[in-house]
């Protein structure tokens, strides 16, 4: 079943620098947050720019009471600037939610992310009711803001850093293996860069334990008639990552 | 959603139009991609993706690229083949009750005509013919640049159809007006245009193309001067209906291209950036007739003072 989408002027209620390089936005989109579940995303217009295409977003949490949808992002290029230097009380035209989010069948289910993928594990892990537990990786201990976000969401939450300013030092694929010998977990849901996924998916295969992973690509629409974020599968079928991702099953895609 | 007037019903190469606002091929998917957006039945047609014979996977690597005011892209014509959209996609779609046109590419002369006769099937309002890709090497842009190529393809594809035939025409040659006149003059039943005028971008931190396939298409409201200066000229030069697209994402522009000759609009890139774009652009021209007091867009259609 497929929820229809929508395409919202949203305004924006915070837009709050959370670390040098990373804004937290957060608007109203009721239509948006009412439906949306973890790993979908939204295309951000930003009205009056230069620019034509809209970006996406990952969806970080929502509030479906209040109507408010959160989003996290890091300042690449042109669009993510632009977005950066609106102020709460202007709007952005949002469409969504897009895509196919994460399977929720899970009864221990192990969050893994990265970098700027650990902002759809948050709606993820409110969806487990505090049964998830959280693996995340970072360059610093900045980088790991996110560990206080997920704190209240989680049984538990590990932290690992590249410079080992915060938790242990290395890489979520270094805990990993200690983690699934215990056995206490029987499904992973990874979001972060492409070669994380990779060594996931190679330790998950390892253990036999199913895993989803959320893929991004450059994309024009967003509802599956571009063309642009194509991708092969195992299989030999060809996908689209906006309309039957961006969230996949490992085997399929890996 | 809008209800559109009957001063916007018109008939183009035998299609009957509630608007003659169409999407463009490879911009609008199936149709249904658009669904919770836009009253499919109230354009006046969709084009779909372009369809070759095999299935093709298309260009690898990063496949659109933003510019100023535009887009690149290279998608290379990914495609399941026509055997999969007549039997899966085609029979889906029908309720929608949308005039559906289907664009088609082929390698040769006979390739567009097989996939011609395969379309000429209930459910198709009519075949687009796509001589001017200029994201695939094999096959399309040899074609477009070339007059007596562009005949041979009509007269291939007219032969084994019964559907209204649509002939698209590149802008990437000199002179677009000895082309368009030999695809009148072969049979083609209508033009549309413009297809992408070709382009590139380069990333300056990596000293790499951004697009995988280095070369790929522009479109968007960086070509609509381009696309209305082609649209005039053509318009002007030959007798069947021209369908005029290129950067059109307001009613205005469209009114625009209905002022040098277009009989029907195609948006492309703008259901993109609005996927309720069309509708608005419908409601847009209805507005704009009864301000001026005019009965149909046939008052518009060419009527450029100049
Ligand atoms: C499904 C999905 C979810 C995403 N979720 C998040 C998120 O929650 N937080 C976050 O910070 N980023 C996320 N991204 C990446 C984000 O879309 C890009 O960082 C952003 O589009 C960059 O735009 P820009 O104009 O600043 O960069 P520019 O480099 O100037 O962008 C140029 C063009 O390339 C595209 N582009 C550049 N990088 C990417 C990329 N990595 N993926 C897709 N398109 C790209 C842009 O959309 C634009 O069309 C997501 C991407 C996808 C596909
Ligand atoms: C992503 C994309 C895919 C396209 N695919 C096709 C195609 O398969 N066949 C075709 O004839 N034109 C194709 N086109 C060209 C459009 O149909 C249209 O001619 C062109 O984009 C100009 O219109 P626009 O500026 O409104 O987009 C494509 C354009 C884009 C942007």
């Amino acid at each position: 079943m497929t929820l229809p989408s929508y395409a919202v002027e949203a305004e924006i209620l915070e837009s709050k620098h959370v670390i040098p390089g990373v804004y937290q936005l957060t608007v109203a989109a009721k239509e948006i947050a009412r439906t949306a579940q973890p790993g979908q995303f939204v295309q951000v217009l930003i009205e009056r720019s230069f620019l034509l295409l809209r970006r996406p977003f990952g969806v970080a949490d929502t509030d479906p009471n209040k109507g408010t949808l959160t989003m996290f992002y890091r300042l690449i290029g042109k669009g993510t600037r632009e977005l950066s230097k609106l102020k709460a009380g202007e709007t952005v035209n949002c469409l969504g939610p897009l895509g196919h989010g994460f399977d929720l069948d899970a009864r221990q289910p192990l969050l893994i992310g990265g970098g700027m993928g650990l902002a759809p594990l948050i709606l993820l892990a409110r969806r487990f009711n505090g049964k998830a537990v959280v693996l995340m990786g970072g360059k610093n201990r900045p980088e790991v803001f996110w560990s206080e976000l997920f704190r209240p969401l989680c049984t538990e939450v590990l932290v690992t850093t590249n410079d080992g300013s915060a938790g242990v030092k290395g890489f979520p694929t270094d805990l990993l293996p200690s983690l699934l010998e215990q056995g206490n977990h029987d499904r992973l849901f990874v979001c972060g860069p492409q070669i994380m996924m990779e060594k996931v998916s190679e330790i998950a295969s390892r253990f036999s334990v199913p895993c989803q992973v959320s893929l991004e690509r450059h994309m024009a629409c967003g509802l599956g008639a571009c063309l642009s974020c194509s991708i092969d599968t195992k299989s030999g079928k060809r996908k689209k990552v906006c309309k039957d991702g961006p969230v996949f099953w490992v085997e399929e895609v890996l | 959603m809008t209800t559109a007037t009957n001063r916007l019903e018109s008939t183009l190469a035998g299609i009957r139009m509630k608007t003659p606002v169409w999407t463009a091929s490879g911009t609008f998917g199936f149709g249904e991609e658009f669904a919770d957006f836009v009253d499919l039945a109230q354009l006046g047609a969709i084009v779909v993706k372009g369809t070759t014979l095999a299935p093709r996977r298309g260009n690898d690597g990063v496949r659109i690229a933003e510019t100023p005011a535009g887009m690149l892209n290279s998608i290379g014509l990914e495609n399941p083949g026509v055997d999969f959209f007549l039997a899966d996609i085609l029979p889906r779609i029908t309720s929608y009750g949308m005039n559906l046109v289907v664009n088609i590419s082929g390698s040769s002369a006979e390739e567009f005509g097989e996939l011609a006769a395969r379309l000429d099937v209930p459910g198709v309002a009519g075949i687009e013919l796509n001589v001017s890709c200029p994201n695939v090497k094999d096959a399309g842009i040899l074609f477009g640049t070339s007059a007596t190529a562009v005949a041979s393809v009509v007269r291939a594809a007219k032969d084994r159809t019964q559907k209204p035939v649509i002939l698209k025409l590149s802008p990437n040659v000199t002179d677009i007006v000895p082309i368009a006149q030999a695809a009148e003059n072969a049979g083609a039943d209508a033009l549309s245009l413009i297809n992408t005028l070709t382009g590139m971008a380069i990333d300056i931190h990596t000293w790499r193309p951004v697009l995988g396939n280095i070369t790929g298409g522009l479109s968007g409201p960086a070509v609509k001067p381009v696309a209305l200066r082609l649209v005039w000229q053509t318009a002007k030069a030959v007798r069947i209906p021209v369908i005029g697209m290129g950067g059109i994402r307001t009613a205005e522009d469209a009114i625009e291209f209905f002022l040098a000759g277009a009989s029907a609009v195609s948006v492309g890139t703008a259901n993109f950036v609005d996927p309720t774009v069309t509708m608005k652009i419908i409601e847009g021209i209805d507005t704009y007739l009864e301000e001026r007091g005019l009965r149909n867009i046939q008052e518009l259609i060419g009527h450029l003072k100049t």
